[in-house]
């Protein structure tokens, strides 16, 4: 039974989420909303769960005197801190200017666009080593890779007013092509497996 | 000296003019007293087809205004009303030109009458009032009769084979990924190392297909670290997702017959924030520089960061997504990587159960008759034919 159940679960309401697709009847809608609706709570509920957990992690670590435990500490801090200001003035503390929302622009945001603006250098070091021509295959990416980026910039238009329509060409058709491929086989793999969870087949998460 | 002058008054002009200073009289001028606004006349309230019923579409001629005097009309506002006597309701607007609103706030059987206002800039002038319009609630969205033919052939056809990789007892043939070896090749360094396997689930929660496929390959990349001995981190992003990781991990340990060595605590969530959760799992890179990394989910921006970072790392990183535009990264960066639909078949081909295994093989089929079908709609396309083109098509 402990196994039975959540399959049927998993079975019953995977057939009708697939029905939904093709039903729109407002009886249907209802119905799908509020297993939407059921479905944001409980991701509400595991919020907690989740705060639970890194607080236990961390405490751990600093009661253990882990390696880096100076971290955890940090961690707590930042954690207890961001806590508190957005819950003692209630709804109100999300509202500009209030302590919580200034130092989510003026702290997490730059730091989150900080991460993020990494990536500006992290391609530059994939392309360097992808654009490698190394055999045949390599050298068509590398042209590929020229032509689109000249294709992109003024001063490829400079050199020759050819290479954006060449550009588009690439991007439209021998990408667009491959993209679709893969599009496919994506779609019918997800089909497959969501067949596989419906019928309980696929349970590696609760054999 | 004056033309020094007049060029500076000039550019001050021009630099007050941008910086909104001074101010152009964009106003558009009162409209003549020979303009006149003619209303419109409402032609048609139709249900809006394949909906559930709380949409009609109220279709008009446009009012002569607009091509006796173009630019007089600025927009047309639509009016409900529950009955002619009573107060209508503004639902809309529209731009002028356009003679089409679809009023989205109905009840399904409910009458609704309507009337449409042609507004200019200082006149307007209303249709006569029309109705009764009722929405009517589809049972059946007409529009995806075809998806629905294709979806049921593509189910019926994995039904199919399931039973076949049954009858065969597992027989049946199926391509062998590279990157399976890989896992276990990856695994064996990172116990020779004595160093950890990093283990990512992507950045999506328990309700997007890739997560759960993730979840399979981790449940045999935790049997062999289990068997092997091996410390296994794996940092979530969601707690769901951490839940059901701690689940297939905690299974996995079993299997291998090591349910003491599990550790709870190695699969913890780190933060829902994107970045933040790049930042805590490079982190876990460059201070315990794991011996393998697996990228196996749905990823987003993050995906080279965490690749590049890897790699500065010397880590065997093998990574899987079906988020096309994440796959050239994941191919240039790590050293084996499942494409797409490779990622949801990864899990059921490692797992070695014939149903699994056939479950693949009929979805190859569907994929081999989508080929045909392709060739074939080309085919017709030329012909001037183009039945197959507007078969699955949702508009």
């Amino acid at each position: 039974m402990r196994l039975q159940i959540p399959l049927a679960i998993i079975l019953v309401m995977g057939i009708f989420t697939l029905v939904t697709a093709f039903i729109p009847a407002k009886p249907i809608a209802d119905v799908n909303q509020l297993l939407r609706n059921w479905y944001i709570g409980i991701i509400t509920f595991f919020i907690f769960l989740g705060t639970f957990n890194l607080a236990r992690v961390n405490i751990n670590k600093i009661k253990r005197r882990r390696r880096d435990w100076g971290y955890s500490f940090i961690l707590l801090g930042c954690l207890a801190l961001m806590l508190f200001l957005g819950f003692y003035k209630g709804r109100a503390s999300t509202e500009e200017g209030q302590p919580f929302m200034y130092l989510y622009f003026n702290v997490q945001f730059p730091l989150g666009a900080t991460m993020y603006s990494l990536l500006a250098f992290f391609v530059t070091s994939a392309s360097f080593r992808a654009f490698r021509a190394r055999n045949k295959e390599a050298l068509c990416l590398l042209l590929a890779a020229v032509i689109i980026m000249l294709g992109r910039v003024p001063v490829g238009t400079a050199i020759w007013k050819g290479f954006p329509s060449v550009t588009e060409w690439i991007m439209n058709y021998p990408n667009a092509a491959a993209k679709r491929g893969i599009s496919l086989g994506i779609d019918l793999g997800l089909i497959s497996m969501a067949l596989r969870m419906i019928l309980g087949i696929e349970r590696s998460y609760m054999q | 000296m004056k033309l020094l002058v007049a060029i500076y008054v000039a550019i001050v002009s021009l630099v007050l003019f941008d910086v909104g200073l001074i101010q152009a009289d964009t106003h558009t001028p009162a409209e003549p007293d020979s303009v006149k606004i003619f209303p419109p006349k409402i032609t048609a309230l139709k249900d809006t087809p394949n909906d559930a019923g709380t949409s009609i579409d109220i279709l008009w001629e446009l009012s002569p205004s607009e091509s006796l005097f173009p630019g007089a009309i600025i927009e047309y506002q639509i009016f409900r009303a529950s009955s002619p006597e009573s107060t209508f309701e503004r639902v809309g607007a529209v731009p002028a030109g356009v003679s089409k609103f679809s009023d989205g706030g109905t009840e399904p059987g409910k009458p609704y009458w309507y009337k449409v206002v042609a507004v200019g800039d200082s006149q307007q002038a209303a249709s006569e009032i029309a109705g009764p319009g009722k929405s009517v609630m589809q049972w059946f969205d007409r529009r995806r009769k075809g998806v629905l033919v294709f979806v049921i052939l593509i189910c019926t056809l994995i039904a199919v084979f399931i039973e076949v990789a049954k009858a065969k007892k597992g027989k049946m043939f199926l391509r062998h990924l590279p990157v399976f070896d890989a896992i276990d090749e990856a695994i064996g360094r990172a116990t020779e190392m004595g160093k950890k396997v990093l283990y990512i689930m992507g950045q999506s929660d328990v309700d997007d297909p890739q997560t759960v496929a993730s979840m399979s390959i981790l449940a045999r990349v935790a049997e062999k670290t289990a068997a092997y001995g091996t410390k296994l981190d794996v940092p979530c992003v969601w707690p769901m997702a951490m839940s059901m990781a701690r689940e297939t991990v905690k299974e996995s340990f079993l299997r291998a017959g090591k349910p003491d060595a599990y550790k709870e605590d190695d699969i913890y969530y780190l933060t829902s924030d994107q970045f933040g959760y790049v930042a805590g799992v490079d982190g876990v890179m460059m201070r315990d520089r794991p011996a393998a990394n697996f990228y196996l989910g749905a990823f987003y921006a993050e995906s080279l960061i965490f690749a590049e970072t890897g790699y500065t790392t010397g880590a065997i990183q093998i990574a899987g997504t079906a988020m096309v535009d994440q796959l050239p990264f994941f191919v240039v960066a790590c050293d084996y990587t499942l494409i797409g639909e490779e990622l949801y078949a990864a899990g059921a081909s490692l797992s070695g159960d014939p149903i699994q295994i056939g479950s693949i093989r009929g979805q190859d089929i569907a994929k081999a008759i989508f080929f045909f079908y392709i060739i074939a709609g080309v085919v017709l396309k030329l012909a001037g034919i183009n039945w197959l083109e507007t078969l699955l098509r949702l508009d």
